[in-house]
């Protein structure tokens, strides 16, 4: 593979896609765009398939000058891999997920989710600040469309929200890159990831990359944006939103701020464990209360978001590896739920818990899916879920059993919330007459179901295949966060051992009579 | 073998649960059906050979899972002969209770799903028993609590069903929090998740401290009161037993299947295998014992005044489960799992016997509404009958007894035995023991002694008056939960309404006779290799490295009062039971009368659920809606986006092109002019 071009030929495909699709009329733009995805979601494999575990950091890489200090410069690692794993195989699952429900300008939309799938995966090639930073701003573009456009009732109020959020860190992270250029005097990330900023910089450029990505994460109390833009958005675009955009922050967090400013990072680790540890026990109690099952799992997400920055920042292995693992998890799960939200939405048109109920009776397909994915989302061993959860707070736990403690308790409420939408949408008697008149799965939610369901058992059963590409990755920022990592509070001193004798199987200690002293 | 053992009911719940279009109800049942008795052929040699001392541990690995940094583990099936004894009760009873849906489940529509249900809840027990290290044992921890969920909700109209199923996962995820948080306190501890190399290293550490919550601690004990949280949660111990009444909304075979013989026995095998552990902790051990005693007593005072069945052995459950929990925590592993072991067995008659009655009596589970059916059913009556002799632990000191007379009896002799605050426990358990009796032998009377009472039951009059008789065996109806026991129909004047009950169809009586065999014999065939201290040490031969021959020893030498105790309170219970059941059956009601209060609060459950309801829930909802409107609508909002809005809007004619939509458009030509700019001074400038 050495030489080919395979990662710019990764955004040239889906960008041909899109030009096509707004010219060929609106029912051939869904068998380009869905010809596009595909055929990227096969380079995609091409490229996991060819990609060298345990080899060089950086791979396929390209360079070429543009002007000045501006370079095409593309590249990928393992987590980089995954990520752009996960985004070309959503693609096709959301162009399909359209397939019916959008009716007007298919052209337009098919080219937006097309420019959407350029400017996602080239977050994750770019080895350029100046060209990750348009790739990073840029995706959100064709989606204040999708939701300006295709989206609800109040899309406009959803879509300003979005854009307030998202303008003022942007700004600010953009004056961050321009310092850290003109210190460091390059803008190749690979160069700038082992340089050693000033201690009292690091805090400021810290502040200003943080204050962007905690708004993409979202982190609370800078949520809001996303309850709105996800209830706002069609089905689809929930669907990318959840699984793809919402894992640009901490791509962020985990490409940028913490190898680039370790000591920044360490020093206000307590503020991201704070902020975390809000999040997952508020969001999850909100989720509680939300009466449309968009809003709930938008909330969910919140508090998913909120255990992968705790994970990161517990600057261990185990950490940032389940970190990473929630992001893949959720971004397949929620894909996974808001399609499964879709599926009824389309039927009833509504996102109203109260009003459907009982659908296992006339729609028990559906009814296996959603529950399995609601199992995936709390986190059922077994599924993917499970693993990036159990990795991360077994991290979290080595960092501080405080913060340990706060994020576990999502998985009380997450089972509570979860749960509770599952038996009022999906048990009970099915009394509704329209919800009564309701079709089961048809082939085409079929073939989105299935992939779903099998990638989120896969990583829960063997999750090697996709931990095995990141773990150098993980383990090179984990280095560079050593020398400011702070010990953890555990302290764990040695008391004076009992007598070796204790162990056989004749002794039994002096504790038998446990309860008599 | 064990792979086959483990595996063949995943196989056989997933073609069930998926296929069932496909291979059709029957050909379903057959699978799952022949699957686990399969799987109980094989696990019976296993056992026997352990038994007979030719046995041999080992570990199979089947696939890696998990390697990150120094936390390697993989998917591994451990046998060894605490191993041995959880595969021989779990597929018994399993292949058992799936043979007795065949009839109990007849008419249900919904069956392939009930059998890969009940599938499916075996090999997530068997992957729980199995384990190696802790995290596979999570995984069939949860595995059992998602099955024991789907079951409890299997009749999914029924709202209070529903109610129970969510609770009960709720409840026990608070006690999986513990269970979680214990998992990283030993994996940062010992650096290993693998049991056998935690227990290795477990004496080493006694005595260390760690600091958590901020609390400088005694490291094991932290670790084991973690643990033990989890412990308590899927085995209903006081605190978090609020879910297990509540969990015979399922279908009885669920029941005596999950919420009598198996999953909730899960608590007290975690305890055994990780014995070395809580060794090395005696405060962890107290609580243990502290917990267990409480949680039978508990129980026991519940358990005398419920009218439903299925609670009343619900609550006789939650009260045998201290019992065990005091055993372990006495340092009698031993005699802990022999109870559990009996206990699987006389439990899954008793419900498997309560559910053949209610079969009979058209899904009317209240004892109110029963009497004489004696002569009616009698191979259930039987049945029932030998059921209730095992677990009020009817024998002769020093001959023989049923099976509960051996285990329990084990028990409460070690925890005399045992001195300090096992003789606590000791009184405490034979207090239990008299109540034990009591309510189970008024269970039995209410039941199938006296004048029938059926014509109050409004299911009685349904059956009666859709003159299906006893066919019309419908669960929708009994899914309509009101009971409005109003009507004082009689077509006979004999309290029998003209209903006549059957006995059970063939697939229920089977394992109920298979079942009886266990409550009479389980416990004086294996006492020797469980609680004997020569004959016990061979047959644990260290899969259970805690096992405590001299303690065992001990128990066996206590003064003869000791031993007679127990039989004695039985004997008191039965006769109180008797004299208030059969003899004078006036007297509950005055009883009731005169202690009002102690009554309500017995009939109540202590309050618990009225009281979690207040602390728990209520807050929770009204907090997550105090947060979603003040917090975020009312303050992050008001004072950010729409604040921000409201500023332009107000000060400038922006706001008009605000709500055209057309200056995010705008903004972001504003910014990408803003990156170009940049590039280029850049370009020029650096």
């Amino acid at each position: 593979m050495s030489g080919f071009p395979i990662l710019s030929l990764m955004l040239a495909v889906p960008l041909v896609g899109a030009i096509a699709c707004l010219f060929v009329g609106d029912k051939m733009s869904r068998f380009v765009a869905l010809g596009a995805t595909l055929a990227t979601f096969v380079l995609g494999c091409i490229l996991w398939a060819n990609f060298d575990i345990g080899g060089a950091q950086w791979q396929f890489t390209e360079r070429a000058d543009l002007f000045g200090r501006f370079q095409w410069a593309l590249g990928i690692d393992g987590m980089a891999l995954m990520l752009i794993m996960l985004s070309v195989f959503l693609m096709p699952l959301c162009i399909l997920a359209s397939w019916d429900a959008i009716k007007s300008r298919v052209g337009l939309y098919m080219a937006m989710f097309l420019i959407m799938e350029v400017v996602m995966i080239g977050v994750f090639m770019a080895q350029d600040l100046l060209l990750f930073y348009i790739f990073f701003e840029a995706g959100l573009i064709p989606m204040y469309f999708i939701i300006g456009i295709w989206g609800g009732a109040n899309r406009k109020y959803a879509a300003f929200k979005f854009f307030l959020y998202t303008l003022l860190g942007s700004v600010l992270m953009l004056i961050a890159m321009i310092v850290m250029i003109a210190e460091a005097g390059t803008t190749d990330i690979p160069t700038l990831l082992n340089y050693d900023f000033p201690a009292g910089m690091q805090t400021w450029l810290w502040l200003a990359f943080f204050a962007s990505l905690a708004v993409k994460m979202p982190m609370w109390p800078v949520h809001t944006w996303l309850p709105d833009a996800h209830v706002q958005a069609p089905t689809a675009g929930s669907m990318i939103l959840a699984g793809v955009l919402l894992k640009l922050g901490a791509y962020g967090f985990l490409r940028f701020m913490m190898p680039m400013f370790p000591d920044a990072s360490a020093q206000l680790m307590w503020l991201v464990f704070g902020l975390s540890m809000v999040a997952v026990v508020y969001t999850s109690l909100v989720a509680l209360v939300q009466s449309d099952m968009k809003k709930l799992i938008a909330y969910s997400s919140v508090a998913h978001m909120a255990i992968v920055t705790a994970g990161l920042f517990a600057f261990n292995q185990q950490g940032i590896e389940g970190a990473l693992i929630i992001m893949l998890s959720h971004g397949v799960v929620s894909a996974a739920l808001f399609f499964c939200v879709g599926v009824i939405y389309d039927r009833l048109h509504t996102r109203e818990i109260d009003r459907y109920g009982g659908l296992a009776v006339n729609m028990p397909a559906y009814a296996l899916f959603f529950m399995l994915f609601t199992m995936a989302s709390i986190g059922l061993p077994g599924t993917s879920g499970f693993v990036g959860e159990f990795l991360s707070l077994l991290g979290i736990y080595e960092a501080s059993s405080v913060v340990a403690f706060v994020c576990t308790t999502g998985i009380i409420l997450g089972a509570a919330y979860m749960l509770y939408l599952y038996r009022r949408v999906v048990f009970g008697e099915l009394t509704k007459d329209d919800v009564k008149a309701m079709p089961d799965l048809n082939a085409r939610e079929w073939t989105i179901m299935v992939p779903l369901a099998a990638v989120a058992l896969w990583m829960g059963v063997y999750p090697e295949s996709f931990l095995a590409p990141m773990r150098g990755d993980v383990t090179t920022v984990v280095a560079r966060l050593a020398p400011a990592k702070p010990a953890g509070d555990a302290h764990l001193a040695a008391g004076k051992p009992k007598p070796a004798a204790a162990q056989g199987e004749t002794a039994h200690g002096s504790a038998h009579a446990g309860g008599a002293k | 073998m064990i792979q086959a053992i483990v595996f063949l009911p995943l196989l056989a719940a997933l073609i069930a649960g998926l296929g069932q279009r496909i291979i059709g109800t029957t050909a379903s049942k057959i699978l799952t059906t022949g699957a686990l008795f399969t799987s109980c052929a094989l696990s019976w040699p296993i056992f026997l050979s352990f038994v007979m001392g030719t046995g041999e541990a080992e570990v199979v690995t089947v696939l890696h899972w998990v390697s990150s940094g120094a936390l390697q583990f993989n998917w591994e099936l451990r046998v060894d002969t605490l191993t041995a004894v959880m595969l021989v009760v779990i597929t018994t009873v399993s292949a058992l209770v799936h043979l007795y849906s065949w009839g109990y489940m007849e008419e249900d529509p919904d069956q392939p799903r009930f059998f890969a249900y009940l599938s499916l809840f075996t090999f997530a027990m068997l992957m729980l028993v199995t384990a190696n290290n802790l995290v596979q044992m999570f995984f069939g921890w949860e595995g059992v609590g998602l099955a024991s969920y789907l079951l409890i909700g299997f009749w999914y109209k029924k709202p209070s069903a529903n109610a129970a199923a969510i609770k009960a996962f709720v409840v026990n995820r608070v006690g999986d929090l513990g269970f979680m948080l214990g998992i990283f306190g030993t994996f940062l501890v010992f650096g290993t998740v693998s049991i056998p190399e935690i227990l290795a290293a477990a004496p080493g550490m006694a005595g260390s401290t760690i600091t958590f919550m901020g609390m400088r601690l005694d490291t094991m004990t932290i670790l084991c009161l973690l643990l033990f949280i989890g412990a308590m949660g899927k085995s209903a111990q006081l605190g978090l037993h609020t879910w297990l009444p509540d969990a015979m909304e399922g279908p009885t075979p669920v029941s005596a299947l999950i919420h009598a013989a198996t999953m909730v026995t899960a608590g007290v095998f975690m305890v055994c295998r990780l014995s070395p552990m809580f060794e090395t902790s005696e405060v962890a051990l107290g609580v243990v014992t502290f917990v267990g005693a409480a949680t039978c007593l508990f129980a026991a005072t519940v358990g005398t005044t419920q009218w439903d069945i299925k609670r009343v052995i619900a609550y006789s459950t939650c009260s045998q489960l201290g019992y065990m929990f005091f055993a372990a925590g006495v340092g009698a592993y031993g005699a802990a799992m022999f109870h559990l072991f009996t206990h699987a067995f006389f439990k899954a008659l008793l419900f498997l016997g309560a559910g053949s009655v209610i079969h009979a009596m058209h899904h009317e589970q209240d004892m109110r509404y029963y009497g004489g059916l004696r002569k009616h059913i009698p191979i259930t009556f039987w049945a029932m009958m030998m059921g209730t002799l095992a677990i009020t632990g009817v024998g002769i000191a020093g001959v023989a007894g049923f099976a509960g007379f051996h285990s329990k009896d084990g028990i409460l002799e070690a925890a005399f035995a045992a001195g300090g605050g096992g003789v606590i426990a000791f009184w405490v358990g034979i207090f239990a023991a008299l109540l034990t009796s009591f309510y189970s032998w008024r269970l039995v009377f209410l039941t199938f002694y006296g004048k029938p009472r059926w014509e109050q039951s409004e299911h009685i009059q349904h059956a009666v008056h859709d003159d299906h008789g006893h066919g019309h065996d419908d669960h929708a109806h009994a899914a309509q939960g009101d009971h409005h026991h109003d009507a004082h129909h009689s077509a006979s004047g004999d309290g029998t309404a003209g209903y006549h009950p059957h006995e059970s169809p063939v697939s229920m009586i089977i394992p109920l006779v298979l079942l009886s065999i266990g409550a009479v014999f389980a416990g004086y065939a294996f006492k020797y290799q469980f609680i004997y201290p020569e004959q016990g040490l061979a047959f644990w031969n260290g899969s259970m490295l805690a096992y405590d021959a001299e303690l065992m020893h001990h128990s066996h030498q206590v003064d003869t009062w000791v031993k007679w105790t127990p039989f004695t309170v039985m004997a008191i219970g039965l006769f109180l039971a008797w004299n208030s059941y059969i003899r004078n059956t006036t007297l509950p009601a005055r009883f009731v009368a005169q202690f009002k209060l102690l009554h309500q609060f017995l009939y109540n459950k202590w309050y618990f659920d009225e009281l979690y309801n207040v602390l728990f829930v209520k807050p929770a909802f009204w907090i997550g809606r105090f947060f979603w409107k003040k917090g975020d609508e009312g303050t992050i909002d008001r004072f950010g986006p729409d604040g921000a809005a409201a500023l332009v809007a107000g000060g400038t004619r922006l706001a008009v092109r605000l709500q055209s939509g057309y200056v995010y458009g705008y903004a972001f030509v504003m910014l990408l002019g803003l990156v170009g700019l940049a590039s280029w001074a850049m370009v020029n400038f650096l």
